[in-house]
Order: structure tokens, then sequence, then C-alpha cells
């Protein structure tokens, strides 16, 4: 029986600073980030925290601007989230969520996050700069940055089984996890408009990398959990989206999937027997370039097949895959059915006519908005208006967001209220240890000296600190811990409580 | 586009025939050329300023 499918997404979000004669990333990053987290320690006090609160409500007048560090910063939310400097970029990194539904709200609160951050930014810099963040994954001159998914993965399955079927399963699923992109980079052949923003960016099949020669399958092997019993599988694959039901189909897909190999039912199901594709890392860039998802790409065997119908096989045994195991490991039959019912309309609407997807899927949303606007005013492809509002599309800024204005105008579809995503920028899922973890830190900010994925340390006074183990995604939430949390008044008792 | 998309999505667990919308009345044709072109005015006037520049100017080095 698979493992549960925790599940979690890592954004980089592109940063620039402008009206600086010489930008650094990395400071404006770890500004965005220390104002966040400076506004919001100085009202730390928890009769004052409440969820949904605007962030236009915390300004704090003639006050002095927080000094700035310049040491990359690392820090976590009550919402147990990971907010910190990646390299050149601000990183988002969702609490653990147990399934799909949860993420896209997780994951979504991270964009109203790092919105507050940049008003936070403007408050302290100079008249005149500013910072920006687009949630997307290239700047359009060869630079990539990702937006990586991570799920519980039973340690017992052999990774060459996972490999086996992730490489057909990332190639094809672009079809609806693209985010859409004017042009190419990195090599590729020309092309006007493609599906994905990463795929001409993969070179290898499977390895370690994530930003030189980067491959289809990632081997980074850091479970954040007993290493005996799980792993976590780290995708770099996939692209940050903005549309919900991308986010929703991008995640919710690929845990079902990783459900079907670790029960061992792709390959004793009576389907085809082998899905390995000719060219992994070529049929990744043939499927991005073609937005009629009519382009073949060749098997091992030598059949040639479009990604849809790879992504119908797929579907298929996933259909019968929860007819006779269930979906307990993947949201249950009300998320996991849906993940099902969604992911069936998708390609059979995709087959029909991509551009029926608009405002569910990001790289036809994108597609069409470009469209209309190359029409009305005779653009070509390589027009720079039209790169401009590629990358417009990404800007988190509520008013400047392209995807926001859709949004406004009624053109997306959400699958989450918008009240529980201003509530999750401050509340941690409660089925995960990101309930213990976000709990602990909103109640006892002082006493956390430190919180990791799997640990939790704290200072209760005296005697020597506290680490708390957190080795079991599962334990931790809600259910578990609510009662206790409910019980003691000071990270002392808790510790007594938990008999440290 | 804006008349595609109003189109319904087919229902969950089956793989729906493929029916015809009726064409759209002139007046509902033009009522969503309205609408396309009202959004695209209004995006106008939220778009940077000097595209070309912009666009050349978004360079994001290192990451992952």
């Amino acid at each position: 029986m698979a493992v549960p499918k925790v599940c979690g997404t890592e954004t980089e979000y592109g940063v620039v600073l402008r009206g600086v004669a010489d930008p650094n990333p990395v400071l404006a990053s770890s500004v965005l980030i220390n104002s966040y987290v400076e506004q919001r320690k100085v009202g730390w006090d928890f009769e004052d925290e409440s969820p949904g609160r605007d962030a236009r409500g915390y300004g704090r007048e003639g006050s002095q601007a927080p000094e700035i560090e310049t040491h990359l910063v690392n820090t976590v939310l009550t919402n147990g989230a990971r907010y910190y400097v990646d390299h050149a970029h601000p990183e988002y990194s969702t609490p653990e969520c147990a399934n799909a539904l949860e993420l896209v709200l997780a994951d979504k609160a991270g964009e109203r996050i790092l919105a507050r951050s940049m008003q936070a930014a403007a408050r302290i810099l100079e008249p005149g700069q500013s910072i920006v963040v687009y949630k997307n994954n290239s700047d359009g001159k060869g630079n990539s940055y990702g937006c990586h998914e991570n799920y519980l993965v039973d340690r017992a399955l052999p990774f060459s089984a996972l490999v086996r079927h992730l490489l057909p399963w990332f190639v094809t699923r672009q079809v609806f996890t693209g985010a859409g992109k004017v042009g190419s980079e990195n090599g590729a052949a020309p092309v006007d408009y493609q599906i994905s923003q990463r795929a001409d960016f993969f070179e290898e099949e499977v390895g370690l990398e994530t930003t030189l020669k980067r491959p289809i399958v990632n081997t980074r092997d850091e479970p954040h959990a007993d290493p005996q019993l799980y792993r976590r599988l780290h995708v770099i694959a996939g692209d940050a989206n903005l549309c919900e039901v991308a986010t929703f189909l991008k995640v919710g897909t690929t845990a079902i999937v990783l459900a079907m190999i670790e029960d061992n039912f792709l390959d004793s199901a009576g389907a085809r027997k082998d899905w390995s594709l000719a060219g992994p890392v070529q049929a990744m860039r043939v499927v991005s370039h073609d937005p009629t998802c009519r382009a073949t790409v060749e098997l091992a065997d030598g059949a040639s097949m479009t990604a849809i119908e790879l992504q119908w096989e797929f579907l298929r045994l996933a259909q019968k895959y929860a007819d006779e195991t269930g979906l307990e490991a993947c949201g249950g039959e009300t998320v996991g059915g849906d993940v099902l019912a969604r992911w069936e309309a998708v390609l059979s609407t995709l087959e029909r006519d991509p551009g029926l997807l608009e405002g569910q899927l990001d790289w036809v949303t994108k597609f069409a908005l470009l469209d209309a606007y190359a029409a009305r005013d005779g653009l070509s492809w390589d027009d720079p208006k039209l790169a401009l509002l590629d990358l417009q599309y990404h800007d988190v800024r509520p008013q400047r967001s392209l995807y926001e204005r859709l949004v406004r105008a009624g053109k997306v579809e959400r699958l989450v209220e918008e009240s529980d995503v201003l509530a999750a920028i401050n509340d941690p899922p409660g089925s995960t240890r990101a309930y213990f973890r976000g709990t602990c830190l909103a109640r006892w900010p002082e006493a956390v000296v430190a919180a990791n994925w799997d640990s939790l340390i704290l200072d209760i006074g005296g005697d020597p600190l506290k680490r708390i183990p957190m080795m079991e995604p599962l334990r931790g939430t809600k259910a578990h811990v609510g009662p206790l949390f409910a019980t003691v008044d000071t990270p002392g008792e808790l510790v007594a409580r938990l008999a440290l | 586009m804006a008349e595609q998309q109003r189109r319904q999505r087919p229902a969950p667990k089956e793989r729906v025939e493929e029916t015809e919308e009726l064409p759209a009345t002139s007046e509902r044709g033009e009522k969503l050329k309205g609408e396309l072109d009202d959004l695209l005015d209004e995006i106008d006037e939220v778009l940077e300023e000097n595209a070309e520049d912009f666009v050349k100017s978004y360079v994001q080095k290192g990451g992952e």
C-alpha cells in the first residue's frame, strides 16, 4: 500500500531591484524577506495575530528602517512554510500538505506573502527604488529558476522503478503543467510560443544537478523524514503555475502516478508494458514546442504517440487503480476523485481544442491573451510587447499582474476561496507536522531557537535547549497535537507533556 | 477565445461526444468582443513602459 503522498512546492521567484545602478539580486531578496519578517516580529504579540488581515494596515509610520542583514536569510513562517534566499532568488517552500487541494492553498498563500513582502520592502527602500517579483521560471535569456515539487515516497521502492515511469510522465504532463513562454532558449529551435517555461533547459535524463545540465528526473535524496522509511522525491521538471487548476492537476496527478508506481500497479495492470521514450530529453522539447498538442514522440519500441495519447494510458490505469485500490494515499475520494475527473476533462478538451482550457491552464490562458493582443495591434510573435505581456502575466503585484487582471475579469477558474488563502498566510495545514511547527512558532516565537522540516529546537529557559524530532510527516497534526496545545500555556509545559 | 471559453467542460468520468454549439448571435458576439477590447485596454494601462528596454533588463542569474 502506497504511503500517503505528503507534498509541497518550492518556488524560486524572479526578482528585480529597480532604481539602483548596480542591482544585487541577493541583497534584493534579503531585503524583501527581512522586510516581511521584521514587520511581523514587531507585531508578534499574539492577540495581534489575525488571519486574513490586510498588509496595508501594517504600516509603522515614521519608524526606523530595520537594519538590513546581508547574510542569506532563512526563516520559517507560522504557516509552516520556509521563506528564504536561495542563491539569487527569494524562495517560498510550502508547508507539507496532505493533498493537492491543500497544496493549492499553501502555494497561493505564497504569492500573497511575496506581494506583502514587496509592500513591506517599499517602506524601507529609498524613494525611486522598488523590488518586484515574478512567479515564472525563465528570464528569456537562457537563465532558468525552478518551481520544484516534493512528494513522500516509500524508501523500499527501487529508484530505478521511479525513473522508468517518471521520464514519460514528466515529458507528457507538460500539456497541462506548462506555464507558457514566448520564444525558445538555451539552443532550442526557434518557436513563436511554447507550452513550458522549462522544457528548453533539460539536458539529461537522470541526475543530481539542478542548475547545470538539468535532468528530467532529479536524484536529490534529502528525505527530511525517517530515512529508513521514506524518500522525498524532488521534482525539478515542472513550471510555476498561477492557475489553480494547473497546480492542482500537476501535483494531484503526479501523486496518483507515484502511488501507482509504489503499488507496482503500472507494471501489472495489463496495459502497455513499457512507455520508455526513445529520447526523453528531445521529447521534452518536442511536446513543449507544439501548442496544438499533436506532435508525436517516439517510444523505445519504435511506436509513436502524442503526449495526450500517452496521458490517456496513464489516466486509464489511474482510474482502474482508483477502483481497485482506492485513493487513500492521494487525498481520498474527494480530492483524488476530483483530480481524476479534471484530468480526464482536460485531456479530452485538449484533444478537441486546447484553446477551450483558457482560465484553467496557464499556457493556454496566456496564449489566448497574447494572441488577442497581437491580433488587435497587428504584432508579430517576436515583438517585444508580447515578451513584456508574457513577463507581466507572472508579475506578483496585484495591480500589475496580468494573470490577476484575468481573475478579476472572471476569466479564471478558482478552486479555493480567497478568504482561505489569506488565512493560509498565517495558519498551517492541520493535516501534517507543519501544524506542530507553525503552532509552536505562532504561540512561542521567542522560544523557538530553530526550526527545520524534521525538527524544532526550543529554549524553555534554564535547561539545555530541547530538540523535538519530527521524523514522521503525518505526526504533529491538528488531530494529533491540537488537544495537547489546548492544555499547555508555555513551551516548558509542552516539552514536559511530550516527555522529552 | 472569449467565446470559446463559455463552452462547458466535458462532464467527468466520460469522454463526451462533441456537441456543436449554436453559432453565437451577432449581438452576443459583439458583446464578447467589447469585453475583450475593454480588457486589452485595461492591460495597456498597467503595462510597463518601453517594452523593449524593460524586457532586455530582466536578467536572472543564479538559482536552484
